[in-house]
């Protein structure tokens, strides 16, 4: 009985418990399922937004269509830089049926080389599904007509029609547009945009086309398509229009800045031509230059090596990065300045082919005899400016040169300017804290003022400068040079006292029509004259060498510099050329000075006496481009043959 | 139970509410594949569905079985699938590779997923067995833990996890409801929620990764956690009406892996929205709540433990795989049973159902009896 009890007490005690555990396991149960339920809303209530957009990305991607590039254009709406369509032949990864037998055929139709052939298979390899990759660009018609014929044959490859960037004038506007070419891992890196390594899309990789790159790019269309997650095509959705590029209109003038590149011959230089009113840049060419229409096809390392390799520097914009003491050039500027400060223009000094400052001598080019501020100007006279800068002190004239452009940085889009110096006694105080390898001594001298009377020393400008400074004597208006949009209104004037800027000017009209040191390069033009100065900037010193660098080494000759404006008597326009290793600015830079404002007026008469002198060199530049062009095939070839 | 002078009795006295149910989640499941074969009956829908109505007449003949039968039968079935086990662990330890299944021929027998339902007969029968007052006692537990860990460690190092982890949690239900003390199971619970950070301190980088992963699967889209992410992507863009029946881009354009099969809820709820989702949870819930009364109306111990264990099963499995659906659970590999496509969840689960059916019928004939 007891056992029994004790038996049927366990039993509804185990009864008891079994009911009340059942209530534990469906309330967890319960709870569980409303857990689950409140997740379920979670997620497509709170979270629906977001998940529908990632859901939507997913499921529509945008096959790129590049858009076209924006033109270049000069102030006549002439092109510059413009799109040229072409055939290009692209695969799509994902229709490749037979990339064994596909290739092979690819390779002996498109004639591609070894290293286009590895390239292709390796991006292959990492390709995914629909995005495209490159199989060539730039295909002659005839293989591309080859690849359409047998294109049943070839799944997945797709030869399409696109675009490359032209430039008629080929290195003629080199250093001024850039160039083009696809963007690298880095750039993609950057900026993260599928667009950048769509094949065939290229990006402005210098001048122009680099810093006017947000203008011309345009906004890419596409193909809207419905892909599976392994890329395969399902439909396709309404396209998206793509949008082209702005079209630039450059303040240049395309003729003048083709003549003038054409004028500068085989000669390492640079002109900058200005309309000395509104600062317009009419001209900017800086010479040898590469053709940027080879780096928009993608340029070889053969051709590169060659190009950064000459030592007349085709890769150089020489316009804004090469600086150079200005040499005489900077005489009208330093006339200007001891107007300034009060000298009395007819006042004269004697000239006996120096000047004497303590025990040293400082030398002129010639026995001038007396001469005042015209004639000084006229025969380049350095004792004149000797005299007169160590009178009033450099530092008034140094303001002077900044007021004129010199040592400014101008607001361009450009990839890089280098603005040299215009030295003062500040500036010494300066340098000498900063590099005593340069500076010696922290004080201004008088030898630092002499020297920099006649534009040597510490004095070092860029050609652009000397254009503004000419352009500013000429206008007497504080011009800013110009590169985009046509101006029409003037610059203000800078507030000169005009009777200073007509002596000034005079003296320069006397350099080129009067008894002065261009006088070989009058305008051979009626009633329109040049007035202009010349300058000889030394490469080494002085007393370095006994020819006086007029001779010898090429890289050792004197730089030949000049500044002009035209007409004389109402200037409208303005400039400055450099001839490297020119030896004189009266024999290498004035002439081609004369030739380009010829140009400007007659071009007729232009174009004729470059005709005699491209006879000389060799052709034309187009001509010489070509032929270079082809050097550098035939170097690549056999470079390759090397190497196989 | 249908009272009506027109059908015949042994087919009005099925637990028709029951089969209904099953028979409309079922149809669920069975849309759900025909839109995740992009529309198609072929390759899931149609095998799944001559799947489905074999296993269900397999359940309702089933529910003839006598309780008197299935204890009987209990042990003897348990030993049978225990030995089954070895062999797969043995064969696939000759054959130098994972292998969960025996191949007959005709059909491959996977027996873990025989050993689910059988986890809970033999714990209810071990109870039922066990004198009341010992329940508190040790050899309550040894033996029980004995009878759960022997195939939980066999299936683990399979290896499958889902279904190690489905047996344990059976079998633990069982000794839950049997009475044995609450100590038991907190004590470990406690013990094993201490040792997680621990455990995580001494892991390696690989399995760390796992777990965060897990924890956050968007750190990793690409790798581990796309499964999970574009799961999630599905199931939330749905909103509350789905984007329509056929129109899921997630299932469709396979950005959802497994969309047929562990992640067959996701592609629902993508074409049906919340609103489809909620009502399969419920009708799943209404499957568990019929398979708990049926256990708390038992007559015998026997019967209360077996249902209870069974209705857990089926509950563990729909819920498990729901939370892995959903971002709340790891990816263990546990198919929706009667809407993934497979045969082995609807087998299990059926048998289950079946199992359910045959006790409730007893409850009935006895009650009429007494």
């Amino acid at each position: 009985m007891k056992m029994d009890n004790a038996r049927r007490f366990t039993s509804v005690h185990q009864t008891i418990t079994f009911s009340r555990r059942m209530m534990l396991l469906g309330g967890a149960q319960a709870t569980v399922g409303a857990l689950l339920i409140g997740r379920l809303g979670w997620l497509s209530i709170a979270e629906n937004e977001k998940y529908q957009l990632l859901s939507e990305s997913n499921r529509v991607q945008l096959i790129v269509v590049p858009p076209r590039r924006g033109w270049i254009v000069d102030r006549r709406g002439k092109p510059i830089a413009i799109n040229r369509s072409d055939f290009r032949v692209d695969i799509i990864p994902d229709q490749l049926e037979q990339p064994a037998a596909t290739l092979p055929i690819l390779r002996q139709l498109l004639n591609l080389s070894v290293d286009d052939y590895d390239r292709i298979v390796r991006e292959l390899k990492d390709a995914d599904g629909y995005r495209p990759v490159q199989v060539a660009e730039n295909v002659p018609y005839e293989q591309y007509a080859a690849v359409t014929v047998r294109l049943p044959e070839l799944p997945g490859v797709q030869p399409m029609r696109g675009f490359s960037r032209y430039y008629p004038a080929g290195p003629a506007v080199g250093h001024l547009v850039g160039y083009v070419g696809a963007a690298s891992a880095a750039e993609y890196e950057k900026e993260k945009n599928p667009l950048l390594i769509t094949p065939g899309f290229k990006i402005g990789k210098e001048g122009l086309e680099e810093t006017l790159e947000n203008r011309l790019r345009g906004q890419p269309g596409g193909q809207r398509v419905e892909l599976t997650a392994r890329g395969k095509l399902v439909r396709e959705l309404e396209p998206k229009p793509d949008r082209s590029g702005r079209t630039v209109q450059l303040a240049i003038d395309a003729d003048l800045q083709e003549f003038t590149a054409r004028r500068l011959g085989e000669e390492s230089g640079s002109c900058v031509i200005l309309d000395c009113w509104t600062g317009d840049i009419l001209a900017m060419v800086s010479m040898p230059a590469y053709d940027p229409n080879s780096f928009s096809d993608g340029i070889g390392r053969i051709e590169w090596k060659m190009l950064s390799d000459d030592h007349r520097q085709p890769l150089r914009n020489k316009v804004l990065n090469s600086l150079y003491p200005p040499g005489s050039t900077i005489k009208p500027m330093n006339s200007f300045a001891l107007l300034q400060a009060g000298i009395d223009p007819t006042q004269r000094i004697h000239c006996p082919g120096g000047y004497g400052l303590g025990n040293r001598f400082f030398r002129c080019l010639g026995r001038h005899g007396s001469v005042d501020m015209r004639r000084a100007i006229a025969k380049s006279c350095n004792t004149y400016f000797y005299a007169m800068g160590h009178r009033v002190g450099y530092d008034p004239i140094a303001a002077v040169a900044r007021q004129l452009g010199l040592g400014q940085k101008f607001d361009l889009p450009v990839v890089s300017q280098n603005y040299g110096t215009v030295p003062d006694s500040a500036w010494k105080a300066k340098k000498f804290e900063q590099n005593r390898r340069i500076v010696e001594r922290p004080d201004w001298t008088a030898s630092d003022t002499l020297n920099a009377s006649i534009g040597q020393g510490f004095l070092i400008v860029n050609p652009l400068q000397l254009a503004v400074m000419a352009a500013r004597i000429a206008s007497g208006r504080d011009i800013q040079p110009q590169l985009l949009g046509v101006h029409n209104k003037p610059a203000p004037l800078i507030g000169f006292e005009p009777k200073h800027l007509e002596i000034v000017r005079g003296g320069m009209w006397e350099v080129v029509n009067g008894d002065g040191t261009a006088g070989a390069s009058r305008l051979p033009l009626d009633g329109i004259q040049m007035s202009g100065k010349t300058g000889t900037a030394q490469v080494r010193r002085l007393s370095a060498s006994a020819s006086r660098g007029q001779g010898g080494d090429w890289k050792y000759r004197d730089h030949g510099l000049f500044v002009f404006f035209a007409p004389s008597d109402k200037p409208r326009y303005a400039g400055a050329v450099v001839i490297e290793h020119g030896m004189g600015g009266a024999r290498a830079a004035a002439p081609v000075a004369k030739d380009a404002l010829t140009f400007l007026f007659d071009r007729h008469k232009a174009l004729a006496s470059l005709a005699e002198l491209e006879k000389q060199w060799g052709g034309t530049l187009a001509e010489r481009n070509a032929r270079r062009a082809a050097a550098v095939k035939a170097a690549a070839a056999s470079a390759s043959e090397g190497r196989a | 139970m249908i009272s009506s002078a027109i059908i015949p009795q042994p087919l009005a006295k099925l637990p028709w509410r029951l089969i209904f149910l099953v028979a409309g989640v079922g149809t669920i499941g069975l849309l759900t594949l025909y839109s995740a074969a992009g529309g198609s009956a072929q390759p899931w829908a149609m095998k799944q569905g001559i799947t489905f109505l074999f296993f269900l007449a397999v359940a309702v003949g089933m529910s003839w079985i006598r309780e008197s039968t299935i204890k009987a039968a209990t042990f003897p079935v348990y030993v049978a699938i225990l030995i089954m086990l070895i062999i797969v662990e043995m064969v696939g330890f000759v054959g130098k590779g994972a292998q969960r299944w025996i191949d007959l021929g005709f059909i491959r027998l996977q027996p873990s997923e025989f050993m689910k339902p059988a986890i809970a007969l033999v714990l209810a029968r071990f109870y039922d067995l066990l004198p009341a007052g010992d329940i508190r006692r040790w050899r309550a537990i040894w033996p029980a833990a004995l009878l759960i860990g022997v195939p939980w460690a066999l299936i683990l190092v399979q290896p499958d996890l889902g279904t190690a982890t489905m047996v344990l949690l059976g079998g633990v239900t069982v000794m839950f409801v049997a009475g044995v003390p609450l100590r038991v199971f907190l004590i470990p619970a406690g013990a094993l929620a201490l040792a997680v950070p621990v455990v995580y301190q001494f892991m390696h980088g690989y399995q760390r990764k796992r777990v965060d992963t897990f924890l956050n699967p968007e750190s990793d889209p690409l790798g581990a956690g796309y499964h999970i992410t574009q799961s999630k992507i599905a199931i939330g863009s749905g909103g509350i009406f789905g984007k329509g029946y056929l129109n899921g881009s997630q299932s469709h354009l396979d950005y959802l892996p497994e969309g047929h099969t562990d992640f067959a809820f996701a592609t629902m709820v993508e074409e049906w929205g919340l609103f489809g989702g909620v009502l399969l949870i419920l009708a799943f819930g209404a499957i568990i709540r019929w398979g708990m009364k049926v256990s708390a109306q038992a007559r015998t111990r026997f019967g209360q433990l077996a249902a209870a264990g069974l209705t857990a099963t089926i509950f563990f499995y729909v819920s498990i795989n729901l939370m892995m659906v959903m971002g709340l659970a790891p990816v263990v590999g546990i198919p929706l049973p009667l809407i993934s496509f497979g045969g082995s969840a609807v087998m299990t689960v059926m048998i289950c159902l079946g199992l359910l059916m045959a006790l409730e019928r007893q409850q009935r004939t006895a009650s009429r009896l007494d």
